[in-house]
């Protein structure tokens, strides 16, 4: 059966429509079935729709989705109960110790991201594991940084993503790798991002759940739950009427 | 081809780049393709490798692995397809 992947994170400049239609289209070229884009928390709905319809054009499937990059704890909270029901994927990019570990240990999370290079300021160790393993969160590896850096700081962000890899795999956190493509020239095939991923040690078997299955689980998930219809897990409305 | 060995030289050093047998076997400009012989054992170093250049001669660029065959001719084939 042929495998369908998904780019969970593409940040094109939204303000420049052509460039956003060039990405989705070098997406559909490149072999993805389903993209997301970083999209501002204030971002119209008739916007989405639009990016859904170009989309539908290039044959791709469209996901809204949010990077939060809240300061404190509690804003991260207030954010979470305003976009959650209005983005697919909700991603927290964790640059404070405290946010890491409200993003962790709360199930409104689908993806923790890590953007700073520095180890000092990732916060992916085990504590972190450990509460990302209680919830619904997966960890999110963007490639962007590997293609742009150079020298000993990929060297360190590479020795960084190693340690994290092997975290995230002894407490059974779903890894998800994504492009963090700004440009057309950054985007990669799935297979080239699996590739990618042995610099830090994921097997080839791992690399390409990440870029497949861990992200499409994500996405179905939260469609379930974004579903009208949806009350619980495993309980949904079949039918509406006055002899139910 | 000197982007490629130097992609294969900077992420595994010359000792990883002397065990992938990199060997340019034809370059079409105008098409933008290139077919490139390496061992079965490093296709997935290559592919990485390969991925990894983002400039040729300092203007952006990007490589995409089009298909992958164990003989020249059934390459030329799938490429046709």
């Amino acid at each position: 059966m042929k495998k369908i992947y998904a780019d969970l994170h593409l940040r094109p400049n939204l303000k420049d429509p052509e460039q956003v239609a060039c990405m989705i289209r070098k997406a559909s070229e490149l072999g993805y079935s389903l993209i997301a884009m970083s999209l501002p928390s204030n971002f119209p709905e008739e916007k989405i729709h639009q990016l859904r319809n170009i989309c539908n054009e290039a044959k791709v499937d469209f996901a809204s989705r949010v990077d939060l990059k809240s300061q404190t704890s509690k804003g991260l909270i207030n954010s979470l109960r305003k976009l959650r029901r209005r983005f697919e994927i909700i991603s927290v990019m964790c640059e404070s110790k405290h946010v890491a570990r409200q993003a962790a240990k709360d199930r409104r999370v689908d993806l923790l991201n890590f953007p700073s290079p520095s180890f000092r300021r990732r916060f992916f160790d085990k504590a972190e594991a450990e509460l990302a393993s209680n919830s619904l969160a997966s960890f999110e590896i963007d490639i962007e940084p590997l293609l742009i850096l150079e020298g000993p700081t990929r060297i360190r962000l590479l020795s960084s993503l190693r340690r994290e890899v092997v975290t995230a795999q002894a407490f059974q956190i779903p890894i998800v790798i994504s492009s963090g493509a700004s440009n057309e020239l950054l985007m990669r095939k799935p297979r080239e991002l699996a590739a990618l991923a042995s610099l830090f040690d994921l097997d080839k078997a791992s690399a390409v759940e990440a870029v497949s299955r861990n992200p499409l689980a994500n996405i179905e998930r939260n469609r379930e739950k974004l579903d009208p219809n949806f009350v619980a897990p495993g309980i949904r409305i079949v039918r509406r009427g006055k002899d139910c | 081809m000197d982007a490629v060995w130097n992609a294969v030289s900077k992420l595994y050093g010359e000792y990883g780049a002397s065990r992938s047998g990199l060997k340019l076997i034809g370059y079409d400009a105008e098409k933008g393709l290139a077919v490139i012989r390496t061992l079965h054992t490093t296709v997935e170093m290559v592919r990485a490798a390969l991925a990894s250049i983002t400039k040729i001669q300092d203007k952006p660029a990007a490589i995409h692995v089009l298909t992958i065959s164990g003989t020249i001719r059934a390459l030329n084939e799938k490429i046709k397809q």
